[in-house]
């Protein structure tokens, strides 16, 4: 029946010129089908384009023109069954037909039923807008009633009559494009801009042009900042824990990286039990993960602080080349169970896309969630520290280690306490971070150093220390990218670290200032 | 300017140059008879008997070396020569580097320099000036700092220069701030992760992520030659010996006494009235100009060098052959260095996943376990 339906209505939107043309004619006489179909706007004349697009159009050198859908062949025009003939050849488009294609079929989707579909299509035709496809979307303007579509379709509107013969018109979409900034509003403005006659609309053109220009700038001002934070929140739950533990042992966890690491395996682990088991709630995997990374990390930094640290006290140096074995040990331990192959991290559903905040700019919503984690396990160790008893006995341990022992302080286990804090929180850490990038057993290596800046810069066991320098420097790297390029704004990041520290040794190092060291 | 340059020359104030005696003098108490004997047994070893062995042992004796333990042997003396100039600062002044691996790099760069250019136009473009790698991103003329790079003398002095220009300038900073213990070590790694990154951009001009390779000939002598590989082979060895007689001449000496006593207790030595800056400026700087040189030797024996070599990793690796020969003894590190790499050379051929395992207990066992190395062992035992 739909099938029968399908074929009425095709048999009026197409004539048998058209279809002979598509599928038989020269290259522009095609070109000229396609626009004639798009600007006809009959959603029925889709499936054919579609066809067309991915390959399941047939045809010989004569006779009816075949469609092919789901291993059975059908009559172009009348939609009747046909039968498979030796002479058919599929129709193939090169790539120029295939876009001119596929904005013909958002021309006609844009009467589709669905509000979705007709909101992507307004969105597709701006891609590379073709004034010849003015009229559907005029028409398609005249029928809509959803608000968003709307503002959608006049900017689309706008952007293919950009050049219109009468100047009325395309001041108004000189307007109208001056309202929606983004590249491709700059890209048409500045293309008009070189060819308009008129000086009233040149004017018009250049004062948008600025315009769209300066809000692009805040715009990716705006968003360089906030994947600078972004990145700064992850570098700072790597941070935190190794401010924390050098602070108060005065030794440098060169296997901190590699607690990332196994809290970003841990997360894939948890992922895969969930995909595994419970594949209804995978969208939940992530909240299951949060412990789950922590208590792996916090598990490994405990036998680490157990076996390693804690034996070589008062031998910072030495510890430092130890944990580092640890840390070789660590990755090819995971290299020999995981393979060396980076894993596959998925978001869960709630966390891909983003809000648009701006114009251009889209805030992707797994950066937005892991700034919000970071900050919201800040405040936990920020409470940890300075509001519970185990935090007061960090802090004295901190401060003086002999006289907090004196008054009966436990310092061993406030060592191992802590210790596993920090590793916890390092798990937590490579939690965020697979959520933004690649899990693999080298994970830990591209962040020691960066994280040890941050202790560097920010002082040993000050929070507020290490926020300003976990934030500043993420934003510093993200800045300077596109400046300078990734690894030269690493290069003057570090060179600016050596050269600040020699302005401020003594606040930033010896909390103790100039006493003797022994 | 004149306080500073003042203060260099009579490095810290208060302490003029150890007075050097004439040479000869103290270099027959300068090892106990012994090791003076092994010392002097081993060089003769591998600066004579090795060369005979290898090039007029024909292949079929059982004694003949190969060409392929030369190569070896090479790179490990050269490995050996850094893990002593590591031993001077970590285990004589108590500063524990990670980026020694940047020095000896740096002389290795500055050597392949030179090499690239003595390829002449027998590089796969066949340019007579440009190396392959800058023909390759299209560049038409050499970069500045390439200018005079075919100068073999220059480019020699820069294998010096290059190194300790470096370590002067950010050891003065460092020093100066009184940054020490791990923050030091820390900051070291990080100069060199900064040298890779940058190293690693084609636009540095040093041939990016590949480095220099395909050399052909130093000096006019085809590197291709057995010849000259084991004379390379022996200057390996000569400045290895070089190096360790200069090392325990400066750590025998008064200054040597100094820089023990910073490493023990820095405060109390600026309290008597020493600036320690000085002593460690030297020493950093000395130590830095020696990897350079073993890097120079390094490159022609190895054929390559990389921006890798920079990587913070590699020279972590120094700091474990110095701890596991045996810290402050200096004759420990070219143990350290010669068991370490020749393990590492035979685990990562017989089983690859196990060398990092085998690096990393290392790791751990000699600093909990063995924090005199193992020449610290044989000492506890003969007392």
């Amino acid at each position: 029946m739909t099938a029968l339906l399908t074929a009425v209505v095709l048999a009026l939107a197409l004539d048998a010129s058209t279809l002979d043309k598509l599928a038989r004619g020269s290259q522009a006489e095609r070109a000229g089908a396609v626009s004639a179909l798009a600007a006809a706007g009959d959603a029925a004349a889709a499936p054919l384009l579609r066809a067309l697009v991915e390959g399941r159009l047939y045809a010989g050198p004569e006779g009816p023109v075949l469609i092919e859908e789901g291993g059975t062949l059908r009559d172009a025009l009348t939609g009747a069954p046909a039968a498979p003939r030796d002479d058919l050849e599929k129709v193939v488009i090169n790539n120029r037909m295939r876009r001119s294609l596929d904005r013909a079929l958002a021309a006609l989707a844009l009467f589709a039923a669905q509000p979705a579909e007709r909101l992507a299509a307004a969105r597709a035709l701006q891609q590379e807008p073709d004034p010849d496809l003015l009229p559907s979307v005029e028409a398609a303007l005249q029928r809509e009633k959803d608000k968003q579509i709307r503002e959608a379709l006049l900017t689309t509107q706008a952007m293919l009559a950009l050049s219109a013969p009468e100047p009325a018109r395309r001041l108004a979409a000189v307007e109208q494009l001056r309202r929606v900034p983004g590249s491709t509003s700059k890209r048409l403005l500045t293309q008009r801009l070189a060819v308009e006659q008129d000086p009233a609309i040149a004017a018009a053109l250049k004062g948008a042009v600025g315009s769209v220009e300066d809000s692009l700038q805040r715009a990716d001002m705006v968003g360089l900042l906030f994947s600078g934070l972004s990145l700064g929140s992850v570098l700072l739950l790597a941070a935190l824990g190794l401010s924390i533990t050098f602070g108060l042992m005065g030794v440098i966890n060169m296997a901190h990286g590699e607690l990332l690491m196994i809290g970003a395996y841990a997360t894939w682990l948890t992922q895969s039990l969930f995909r595994n088991w419970a594949p209804q709630h995978f969208g939940w995997y992530l909240v299951a993960a949060v412990p789950a990374s922590f208590l792996a990390a916090a598990a490994v930094g405990a036998l680490l602080e157990v076996t390693v640290v804690r034996k070589l006290y008062g031998r910072p140096l030495e510890t430092l080349l130890a944990t580092f074995g640890a840390s070789l040990l660590l990755m090819q331990a995971v290299r020999s169970a995981f393979g060396a192959q980076n894993v596959e991290v998925a978001n869960p559903e709630w966390m891909s896309g983003g809000i648009t905040v701006l114009a251009g700019l889209v805030l992707p919503w797994n950066r937005i969630v892991i700034l919000l984690f970071g900050s919201f396990v800040l405040l936990l160790v920020w409470v940890l520290l300075s509001r519970t008893r185990l935090g007061l006995l960090v802090r004295a341990v901190t401060q003086n280690r002999q006289r907090a022992a004196g008054l009966g302080v436990p310092t061993p286990r406030i060592d191992l306490l802590a210790f596993a804090l920090g590793s916890g929180i390092a798990g937590l850490g490579g939690c965020a971070l697979s959520q933004i990038g690649n899990v693999g057993p080298e994970l830990g290596q591209g962040f020691i150093v960066d994280s040890f800046m941050v202790v560097v810069l920010g002082g040993v066991g000050q929070l507020a220390g290490t926020i300003t320098a976990a934030a500043g420097l993420g934003i510093a790297n993200k800045l300077l990218e596109p400046v300078a390029g990734a690894v030269l704004a690493k290069i003057v990041v570090l060179v600016f670290i050596i050269l600040f520290i020699q302005r401020r040794p003594q606040g930033l190092f010896a909390l103790r200032g100039r006493a003797a060291d022994d | 300017m004149a306080t500073m340059t003042r203060r260099l020359l009579s490095l810290g104030g208060n302490l003029s140059w150890p007075q050097w005696k004439l040479p000869g003098a103290g270099l027959r108490t300068l090892f106990p008879r012994w090791t003076w004997a092994i010392v002097l047994g081993g060089y003769a070893v591998l600066a004579l008997l090795v060369p005979v062995l290898n090039l007029a042992v024909p292949a079929s004796s059982a004694l003949h070396v190969s060409d392929y333990w030369v190569a070896l042997g090479g790179k490990i003396l050269c490995y050996a020569t850094v893990a002593l100039a590591m031993d001077l600062v970590w285990g004589y002044a108590g500063i524990l580097s990670l980026g020694h691996g940047l020095f000896f790099a740096l002389g290795g760069y500055a050597m392949g320099m030179y090499l690239m250019r003595a390829i002449g136009s027998d590089g796969v473009y066949g340019d007579p000036v440009l190396p392959d790698f800058m023909v390759f991103l299209d560049w038409k003329a050499l970069p500045w700092y390439w200018r005079g790079s075919n100068s073999f003398l220059q480019q020699a002095a820069m294998v010096i220069l290059a190194p300790s220009l470096l370590a002067f300038v950010f050891g003065w900073f460092a020093f100066r701030s009184r940054i020490r213990g791990v923050y030091f070590s820390i900051i070291t790694q990080a100069l060199t992760f900064a040298f890779m990154l940058l190293f690693f951009r084609n636009q540095t001009g040093f041939g990016g992520n590949n480095g220099f390779t395909d050399f052909k000939r130093i000096l006019g002598f085809p590197l291709a030659n057995p010849r000259t590989r084991i004379v390379l082979f022996a200057l390996s060895a000569t400045l290895l010996l070089l190096a360790l007689i200069g090392c325990r001449l400066l750590v025998r000496s008064k200054f040597g006494r100094v820089l023990t006593a910073i490493r023990d207790a820095e405060d109390r030595v600026r309290f008597c009235g020493y600036d320690p800056v000085g002593f460690k400026l030297f020493v950093w700087t000395l130590s830095a100009a020696i990897c350079g040189i073993a890097g120079a030797l390094y490159v022609p024996q190895v054929g390559i060098i990389n921006p890798s070599e920079m990587s913070p990793a590699n020279s972590v690796e120094i700091a474990i052959w110095v701890a596991v020969g045996g810290r402050g003894t200096l004759l420990g590190p070219i143990l350290g260095a010669a068991l370490i790499n020749g393990a590492k050379s035979w685990l990562t051929v017989a089983a690859p996943e196990l060398w990092l395992y085998a690096l990393g207990l290392l790791f751990i066992v000699v600093t909990r376990w063995l924090p005199d190395g193992v020449l610290g062992l044989f000492r506890r035992e003969g007392k």
